[in-house]
Parts: C-alpha cells; structure tokens; sequence
C-alpha cells in the first residue's frame, strides 16, 4: 500500500513563470530518463530480487522518485501558471495548449509520449541493477543539460538537487549489486543459472 | 489561515525528513551501522513531534487514517495543496 503525504519532499520554487522551460524540463516528468520511468523501473523489479536488502532499497528509491516526480509536476504546473494561449504558443508549447491546456501529460522534451518501453526489467537481478545504475547516470546526465538551460536560480537549486539525488541512488544501487553478486556467488549461481545441485 | 507559519513548520518536517529518507537509504545497505541506526532513530522522534505540532494545527499530513484525527469540516480535503505552496 502506499500512504500520500501532503507536502513535497522538498519545497519548489520559481523566481517567474517560463512556459519555454516547462516544456524542456517536463521530459524529467514523461521521458525516458524523467521519474516516472525511474519509480515505476524500481518499483516493478522488486518482485524478481533476490535478498530483503535489494527489495528494500527498489522500494525506498522507487518512492522518492514517485516524490520526484511530484516536484517535476509542481515545477510545469508552476512555470505555466498564468500563462495564456499566445504565451504558450510564443514559448513554442502551442501544441501542448492545443491538446492538454495546462492539464500535464506524459512526454519527453520533445512531445514524444511516455512508453513502457523505458522501463527495463531481465529478470536477473544483477542486469536489473546494472540498469538502475546506468538508468540514475542518465538522469544526472539530463539534470545538468537542464540547469544549463535555465537562469532562474531557484529552478536551479530544485533541479540541483533532484541532480544530487540521482548521485546518491546510484552509490547505493552499486552497494546492492556488490551485495547480491556476493549473494548469488554463495549459491553458486551465476546469472541464472545454477551451476550446482 | 496563517500560510507563513504552515509553511515554515512544513519545512522544518521537510528538513528532518530529508534525514530520514537519506539515513533510510544508506541502512538499506549497511544494515549493521549501528551509529546510523540511533542517527535514524533520533530522526524519526524529531520527525514525530514536528508532524504532530503541525497535524493538531493543519490536520493530517497523511491519508488514510495515517495522519491522525480530523477537526470539522474535514481538514484533509483543505488546500493548499504541496505544489501549491
């Protein structure tokens, strides 16, 4: 089950709205590298995991990026507010006014809708965490071109941290791997196999 | 309603659950680091009485029966609302 709190994980804030970054920054939202990919890949993975402690870490990690997510979707939803038709359209997001309004909805950067291909899951849980791990330098990776393309520093400060987040994901999704490679070494399997009894 | 003072209890539950969620993250694997236990430990009491300070005033933080009693009308239906604020 999961329980909604009624706060960020981190208060988001805007120094004035910017419909123009909105639509660069909602690919965190609905891109293949955005949160929701992130939440719902840890999330979904869990069920093919091998020890309590990578169960419990695609739980927790996969519910701070469903609070991610939320700060991602309160970021659009405030660098949009206010705007009008001719402010979307002259932000380049006309087609986002034309089809959603300020409703969100799931792309990438590009328009490019959310797709369950972004979601990777072998089944073998060291292939699934050397995923994550690349999945969480992906992330990072498209932080930094995000606050290269913003001068509001308060969109910045959020989106330095949501970066910073993405670094400590990966430290401990490195811990994991070494922890269940070390699990699955004493049953003597390797990648799926058994290679005994 | 007084938007400052709930925004600045919100951030002071914001703070220490940041602790929280960090130290929760790094015990999922270091399970046996028995300092960052009690660090955690102490987060979560911390974490508890801002919470409650904050629900007996703002009503429940949390769904579900989760965040503690209600006052009339129904708090949990009261904006704002997280990416409100």
């Amino acid at each position: 089950m999961w329980i909604y709190e009624k706060s960020l994980e981190r208060p988001v804030k805007i120094s004035r709205p910017d419909p123009a970054f909105a639509k660069l920054v909602i690919t965190q939202y609905g891109g293949p590298d955005g949160e929701l990919s992130a939440s719902l890949r840890y999330l979904n993975q869990r069920y093919s995991m091998p020890t309590d402690k990578a169960k419990a870490l695609l739980t927790d990690i996969g519910t701070e990026e469903l609070a991610h997510m939320e700060m991602i979707a309160a970021l659009v939803y405030k660098l949009i507010e206010g705007a009008d038709p001719k402010d979307m359209e002259a932000a380049g997001w006309g087609g986002q006014y034309a089809q959603h309004n300020h409703g969100l909805f799931w792309t990438d950067a590009n328009g490019v809708p959310w797709s369950a291909k972004y979601i990777a899951c072998l089944g073998d849980p060291i292939t699934d965490l050397a995923e994550n791990m690349a999945a969480e330098q992906k992330a990072r990776t498209t932080y930094e071109h995000l606050i290269d393309l913003t001068d509001d520093p308060c969109v910045k400060d959020t989106l330095r941290f949501l970066w910073q987040r993405e670094v400590v994901h990966f430290q401990r999704f490195g811990e994991c791997l070494n922890d269940v490679q070390e699990h699955m070494s004493k049953m003597n399997t390797w990648c799926g196999y058994e290679m005994r009894k | 309603m007084n938007c400052e003072k709930q925004m600045s209890m919100l951030k002071k539950i914001q703070e220490m659950q940041f602790v929280a969620v960090e130290l929760n993250l790094y015990l999922d694997t270091h399970p046996c680091d028995v300092e960052a236990i009690n660090d955690f430990n102490c987060a979560v009491q911390m974490l508890e009485k801002r919470k409650k300070a904050y629900q007996d005033e703002f009503g429940p933080l949390l769904n579900f029966g989760f965040g503690g009693y209600s006052k009339e009308p129904w708090q949990w239906a009261m904006g704002p609302w997280p990416w409100e604020m």
